[in-house]
C-alpha cells in the first residue's frame, strides 16, 4: 500500500513516498531522510531522544505515524541553527555544560525550544524540570539543562525586547 | 508491528462506517495505540485515522456555563485554555499531573478514555491476562501486584484504568457523545467505562464501529470551581501514573455550609471511581478536618486487597482528606509548578474570591 504526503521539513515542502503504513515519523526521518540528529532511544515514548516539533509543538516521533502527517510542519534538531549561528538554546547547552555523552541532546533541545514557545517557564527551575520531565538523560546533566534553559528564556525575552524597540 | 490498512475518511460518518470492520481501531494522538502495537499488544486489522476531522477539535461554551469538548482537543491544548482552566480547574489540573508535555500535546481527549491499562502482564504478551487474551487467566493475581485495584476488582481481572482526566471526569458529572452507525447517543462518563464481570476485554460501552464524538460538561460542574483540585500519589514527582490519586470538587455556601461536593478515584479501579456515599456524608456539614477524614474512610469503606497494595488503602483515605482540605482552602489562581503533586508548594493567591 504505497502512498505519499506532503509536509514542509524544516522549512521545505517537500512530497514524501511511502511504501508502508508502519512507518513512524521517527523512522522516516533517520532511516528515508537522512536526518539522523532526531534518536531513537526508548523507541516507546519515554525517553523524548526523538522530540521534534510538529506544527510548532514538541511531541514524540516514535509514538507518531507519518501517514498521519498529511499537511503538517516537521522541525528537527537540522533545522533550528542560522547558518553557522546556533540557535540560542543549542548555544545555552554549551554554555552551560548540559550535556555529557550527547546521545539524548537533540531531543533535549528541541524539547526546551518547544517549551520556550509555550512561555510557562517564567525563570523557575521547578517549572523547567517538571516541564522537562519527558527527556531523560541517563549522564544526569540535569543541573546544566536546567540552567541552560533558564539562560536562554532570559536571551530569547532580551532578543525580543530588542526586537520590538 | 503487524501490518494493517490505513484509511482517512473524511467525516465522521465515513469513519463510522471503515471501523464496522473486523480488529479496526481509531487513530488520534496514537500515543497508547502506537505504543502497544509496537509491543505487539494490540494487533488490529485496519487503522482509521481521524486526525483530520475538523468536526472533532474544538472546545465550546454553553450560554448556561457548561463546556463541550471535542474528542481530538489535545490534552494540553485544554489544560491551557484559561477560560476553560478556570470553570474546571481539576480538570485542567488532573491533564497536567499526567504524562509528559510531548505526550500531552499529542494525546487526546478521546484516546484518554480509551486508553488501556497498564498492568505490566497485560502489557506481556508472554502472560496470562483475560483482558488481552480472554480466558487465559490473570498472572497479576499471584505476581507483581502492588499497583492494582482494591476497589470493584474480582478474580478475571486486578487490573485499574491509568487515566487522571477521566477521574475529574467522573467527579463533574460528565456524559460521553458517541456516534455510532444507529446515530448519536450520550452515556455518562461514570458508565463508560466497565468492571471486569466475566470478561473484562470488554472495556467501554462502545460497540463495534462507534467513535467517541465529544465530552460535556454540565453547567453545575463550573459552579465548583471555587473549591476544586486534584491530587495524585505517584511512585516519582513527574511524569508517572497515579498509584491513588482524587478529584474533588465542593460549593460551600455563604454560611460556610457545604452544599455540594463531589469525590472521585484513580488508580484504585478498573474505572474511575465515584464515591457518592462519601459525598453525601459531607453535604450539609461545615466541613473540616474531621469530615475530610471520615470522607476518607467512608470512600474506601468496600475495598480490600487484591495482593499486595493494602497500603492503597489508607493511603487513599489520607488522599480523599488532603485533597478536600486543599479544596476548601480555595483553588488557586495560578497552578503550582508540580500539578497535583502533594509535594507542591501551595500558592497563596485565590482563582475565585
Amino acid at each position: 500500500m504505497a502512498f505519499s504526503i506532503q509536509m514542509t521539513l524544516n522549512g521545505d515542502k517537500r512530497r514524501v513516498d511511502l511504501d508502508d503504513p508502519r512507518v513512524t515519523l521517527l523512522d522516516l526521518l533517520r532511516e528515508r531522510l537522512d536526518l539522523t540528529g532526531t534518536k531513537k532511544g526508548c523507541d516507546r515514548g519515554q525517553c523524548g531522544a526523538c522530540t521534534v516539533l510538529v506544527d510548532g509543538r514538541r511531541i514524540n516521533a516514535c509514538l507518531t505515524l507519518a501517514a498521519s502527517l498529511e499537511g503538517a510542519t516537521v522541525e528537527t534538531i537540522e533545522g533550528v541553527a542560522d547558518g553557522t549561528e546556533l540557535h540560542p538554546v543549542q548555544q545555552a547547552f554549551i554554555d552551560h555544560d548540559g550535556f555529557q555523552c550527547g546521545y539524548c541532546t537533540p531531543g533535549q533541545i528541541m524539547s526546551a525550544i518547544g517549551l520556550l514557545r509555550e512561555a510557562r517557564v517564567h525563570g523557575d527551575p521547578e517549572r523547567v524540570r517538571e516541564q522537562m520531565s519527558g527527556n531523560l538523560c541517563r549522564c544526569g546533566a540535569y543541573a546544566g539543562i536546567v540552567e541552560a534553559v533558564l539562560d536562554a528564556e532570559r536571551q530569547l525575552a532580551g532578543n525580543t525586547e530588542r526586537g520590538a524597540a | 508491528m503487524k501490518p494493517f490498512d490505513y484509511l482517512r475518511p473524511d467525516s465522521i460518518d465515513a469513519a463510522v462506517a471503515a471501523a464496522q470492520a473486523p480488529d479496526a481501531v481509531f487513530l488520534a494522538g496514537g500515543t497508547n495505540l502506537l505504543d502497544l502495537m509496537k509491543g505487539d499488544v494490540m494487533r488490529p486489522a485496519r487503522i482509521v485515522d481521524i486526525t483530520h476531522l475538523p468536526a472533532l477539535n474544538g472546545i465550546e461554551r454553553d450560554a448556561d456555563g457548561g463546556a463541550w469538548i471535542g474528542a481530538l482537543v489535545r490534552n494540553a491544548d485544554l489544560a491551557f485554555d484559561d477560560t476553560f482552566a478556570h470553570d474546571f480547574p481539576a480538570v485542567a489540573e488532573a491533564l497536567l499531573s499526567g504524562a509528559s508535555p510531548q505526550l500531552r500535546n499529542a494525546a487526546t481527549v478521546g484516546g484518554n478514555l480509551m486508553q488501556r491499562t497498564r498492568c505490566a502482564y497485560f502489557q506481556n504478551t508472554a502472560s496470562a491476562c483475560n483482558r488481552r487474551a480472554p480466558g487465559s487467566g490473570c498472572d497479576a493475581l499471584d505476581g507483581l501486584n502492588a499497583n492494582h485495584a482494591v476497589l470493584g476488582w474480582n478474580s478475571a481481572c486486578i487490573a485499574t484504568h491509568p487515566s487522571d482526566f477521566c477521574v475529574a471526569l467522573a467527579a463533574l458529572d460528565a456524559t460521553v457523545e458517541i456516534a455510532g452507525p444507529e446515530g448519536r447517543r450520550s452515556v455518562a462518563l461514570t458508565d463508560f467505562h466497565r468492571l471486569p464481570g466475566d470478561d473484562p476485554a470488554d472495556e467501554t460501552v462502545l460497540a463495534r464501529g462507534e467513535l467517541i464524538v465529544g465530552v460535556r460538561l454540565p453547567a453545575e460542574a463550573a459552579a465548583l470551581a471555587w473549591h476544586s483540585r486534584y491530587l495524585k500519589v505517584r511512585e516519582r514527582t513527574s511524569y508517572a501514573f497515579a498509584l491513588v490519586s482524587a478529584a474533588v470538587g465542593l460549593a460551600i455556601d455563604s454560611q460556610g455550609t457545604i452544599t455540594d461536593a463531589r469525590i472521585a478515584l484513580g488508580g484504585v479501579a478498573a474505572k474511575p471511581w465515584r464515591a457518592r456515599a462519601a459525598e453525601a456524608g459531607l453535604i450539609g456539614t461545615r466541613g473540616g478536618v474531621e469530615a475530610y477524614a471520615a470522607a476518607g474512610r467512608a470512600a474506601f469503606a468496600e475495598a480490600r486487597p487484591s495482593g499486595d497494595n493494602a497500603y492503597k488503602i489508607r493511603l487513599g483515605q489520607n488522599i480523599v482528606a488532603r485533597a478536600l482540605a486543599r479544596a476548601a482552602a480555595g483553588t488557586p489562581r495560578e497552578l503550582p509548578a508540580l500539578p497535583g503533586s502533594p509535594f507542591a508548594t501551595e500558592a497563596g493567591e485565590l482563582a475565585h474570591v
